[in-house]
């Protein structure tokens, strides 16, 4: 929670001095407020009114990293409730568990089904990114050769996890500078495991039973100087895991409580898969950092990163793609079909892989329409006949295709004979839906 | 730690579905929606005294456009009536019947075949019914008015008024004492102005609904679902013009889609289709359930289910 103008104004020297620039020390607080200048402005100001302020400024979720490089994976800073108020910054990380009992065979298995939940959606790669090794065994060298198989196997950030402190020394050295998550730390095991994951450059995952103890524990890792937390918010009941991610998010956002302003990582529970992927999903929508499943199930994670790149789309950034023609399905010719639809990215990602469903090579003319959907472009009109033949003239279409005939979307129709007397082209009504492309193109199509 | 607890000034309005034989219907039960004076599920700091509610969508025509659905149940699809009776069987609160076969580009079957059917269904099932026409504006006009008189005295969900038919659907669903989905695309300007408009016939806000064209997941799923949650946090906040409760058809964006139709061989990577398809259903309902749905429009029983017991978890 940011600090107003008065509260800021109690911690300056009040003697209205005037060489920050301004005429009082009030004008002077109201405009730190505002974030209009800067605080070492004021030559008078107190050591402790400076730690105090800089203290208030810093983030109320503190970002996380875990990994190094490009494949490092960034979570948290999140500064609102709902997405509509401004965006959510970071994707939460998504992954699986592999337990230290796992068989060779089924090892092996899981590694591999892992490696291939990569899936590209709307011109972005997405995938899971992480795996949690479990020392379920409490044996420490099944522990650390599963991490070894994991981390030499898969590119995969790492949440280690043991009650053996000496296992978690060790795995985190396999780990490297890869920034991987150690823990659980508890009230008891805090300070064992806060030295290692500040002499080894790693996270720490906070537990306990509630938001209490949780708080307890961060407040002692914390103590020492040391802020790469993340806290567990699972909980057997998906319930009780709802209240507690909404209230830390709230609490860190609202109340500026410091203690559980750390992205949450929860282990989703449940009887069956569709439990999980419901859990996972309910985690997604609200705040968690890192949302954890039991199996590499490439069914239950399409849907999920999908739900992720939904949720932290930027709601204010109108998302769109270059107004141009595309050469779609492999190399089009001369008298390959010219499909004409909007610049709305959503609308080009659902034309344009059904395009290649068809297995028919098209132009795709793109018609700067603002970042409109078909019928929204058509009832702002954005998306009219003369808009059309603009776009056809920009790329010189009559050069490209021999046939003069091009293919609107079926639910702008109504524009048809306006395009058609304006170009001299042949009008053709699409389907409606872009899922329809592929039968259009293939029967009735020339 | 202390709760940060965010009270409501004011409620979701409450909306039933559905009149008993006690009110002149011949429904085995009447369901409440809405009445919620929280976010979703957020029982520390409100009550929710009506849980959301799962319909099991029901075609008058075989939807070419679910090839599973359509293949799963062959021998269902093809029968409104069987179809809608398996409602009860795979737990679904309601059933939502579209009057696909009446659009122009299909069948376009009459007024008087909406009339019956809709007849048929309700001697069929004794679940609450959802009615929704054809999509077509015009179409809708004819048949939606006619299924209005044939239902009369059983309460049911008549939709979709939009901008363009509101009046006609309005005027018929008051005229037959049944509730209204009021249909606006991704706007919310546009869904209260529609609000608005369909309360000034004076319809009663607890006898509205809004759909706001739910976008499927990967399909605009983050438009409909922060408009969902604004409307909910207005409606909380004290406008009660934006406190009606909202429907979320999530089926129909679910079974066109290329996720739940191109199989493993095609896409090694995506998983088994049956699974990946019934799991897009799940994810989209789960989603939604955060941002207030309060009825969600299923198909597949395994969804039903799932979305029932996750529902059942949460309430
Ligand atoms: S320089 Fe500091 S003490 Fe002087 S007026 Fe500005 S804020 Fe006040």
């Amino acid at each position: 929670m940011a600090l107003t103008g008065l509260d800021i104004y109690k911690l300056l020297p009040k003697t209205n001095c005037k060489k920050c620039g301004f005429p009082t020390c009030l004008a002077f607080a109201m405009a730190i407020a505002a974030k209009k200048t800067a605080l070492d402005k004021c030559p008078d100001i107190s050591d402790e009114a400076k730690a105090t302020l800089s203290a208030a400024s810093e983030p109320p979720i503190r970002t996380i990293t875990i990994g190094a490089g490009e494949k490092k994976l960034e979570i948290g800073g999140e500064t609102v409730l709902f997405r509509h108020e401004k965006t959510f910054f970071h994707p939460c990380g998504l992954g699986i568990t592999i337990s230290d009992t796992t068989s060779p065979a089924d090892l092996q298995d899981k590694i591999k089904k892992f490696n291939a939940l990569s899936f590209e959606r709307v011109g972005q790669k997405v995938k899971a990114e992480i795996i949690a090794v479990k020392n379920d065994s409490n044996d420490k060298s099944k522990f650390i050769n599963t991490v070894k198989e994991v981390k030499s196997k898969t590119t995969a950030l790492l949440v280690l996890l043991s009650n053996d402190t000496s296992a978690l020394e060790e795995a985190v050295k396999i780990a490297g500078d890869a920034k991987p998550v150690i823990g659980p730390a508890n009230i008891s095991n805090a300070d064992q495991i806060t030295a290692i994951a500040k002499s080894n450059n790693a996270n720490i995952l906070a537990t306990g039973k509630d938001l209490d103890e949780i708080s307890t524990v961060t407040g002692k890792i914390s103590a020492s100087g040391y802020k790469e937390i993340l806290i567990d918010l699972s909980n057997v009941k998906d319930i009780t895991s709802l209240e507690n991610l909404t209230q830390t998010r709230r609490m860190a956002l609202k109340k500026n409580i410091r203690s559980i302003g750390f992205p949450a990582l929860v282990f989703t529970s449940g009887a069956n898969t569709y439990d999980h992927l419901s859990y996972a999903a309910m985690a997604i929508a609200k705040y968690a950092g890192i949302v954890i499943l039991p199996e590499p199930d490439p069914s239950i994670f399409l849907p999920l990163v999908t739900l992720r790149q939904n949720i932290y789309t930027d709601p204010q950034k109108p998302v769109t793609v270059d107004s141009k023609l595309y050469a779609i399905g492999g190399q089009p010719g001369a008298n390959s079909p010219v499909i004409v639809t909007t610049n709305f990215s959503l609308t080009f990602f659902s034309v344009e892989p059904e395009i290649l469903n068809a297995k028919v090579p098209t132009w795709l003319l793109i018609v700067d329409t603002d970042g409109l959907s078909v019928l929204t472009a058509w009832a702002a009109e954005k998306f009219h006949a003369e808009k059309v033949l603009d776009a056809m003239k920009k790329a010189n279409l009559e050069s490209v295709v021999s046939h003069k005939k091009i293919i609107i979307p079926g639910y702008v129709a109504v524009m048809a004979p306006k395009l058609n007397e304006i170009s001299g082209w042949e009008i053709l009504i699409g389907p409606r839906e872009a899922s329809a492309i592929p039968k259009y193109l293939r029967s009735s199509w020339q | 730690m202390e709760k940060v607890i965010e009270k409501a000034v004011s409620k979701i309005s409450e909306l039933a579905i559905g009149a008993t034989s006690a009110n002149g219907g011949t429904r085995e039960k009447e369901l409440k929606i809405g009445g919620q004076s929280a976010m979703p599920f957020l029982h520390f700091e409100g009550s929710m005294p009506n849980a959301p509610v799962v319909a099991l969508e029901v075609w008058d025509t075989v939807p070419e456009e679910w090839p599973l659905i359509a293949d799963e149940f062959k021998d269902i699809v093809n029968d409104p009536i069987k179809w809608a009776q398996k409602g009860k069987e795979w737990g679904a609160d309601l059933i939502s019947l579209r009057l696909e076969s009446c659009h122009p580009d299909n069948k376009n079957n009459s007024a008087a075949y909406a009339a019956d059917l809709v007849k048929k269904v309700l001697a069929a099932t004794k679940l609450p019914l959802i009615v929704i026409g054809c999509g077509h504006p015009e179409k809708d006009q004819e048949i939606l008015p006619a299924v209005a008189e044939a239902a009369k005295g059983e309460k049911i969900l008549l939709g979709m008024a939009t901008k363009d038919n509101y009046k006609t659907i309005v005027a018929a669903a008051l005229a037959s004492g049944h509730s209204i989905i009021a249909e606006s695309p991704l706007d919310i300007n546009l869904a209260k102005q529609l609000n608005i408009l369909v309360s000034d016939m004076s319809m009663p806000l607890e006898r509205i609904a809004m759909h706001h064209t739910t976008g499927g997941l990967g399909y605009g799923f983050e438009y409909c679902y922060s408009i969902m949650e604004r409307c909910r946090l207005a409606g909380l906040a004290g406008d009660k013009i934006m406190a009606t409760p909202i429907i979320n058809m999530i089926a129909d964006e679910t079974w066109k889609t290329k996720e739940a139709k191109t199989p493993q061989d095609e896409q090694p990577n995506w998983g088994d289709l049956h699974k990946r398809a019934i799991n897009w259903e799940i994810a989209c309902a789960a989603g939604y359930l955060q941002s207030g749905a309060d009825i969600l429009v299923l198909a597949h029983p395994e969804s039903i289910k799932q979305v029932k017991q996750t529902i059942g978890k949460l309430k």
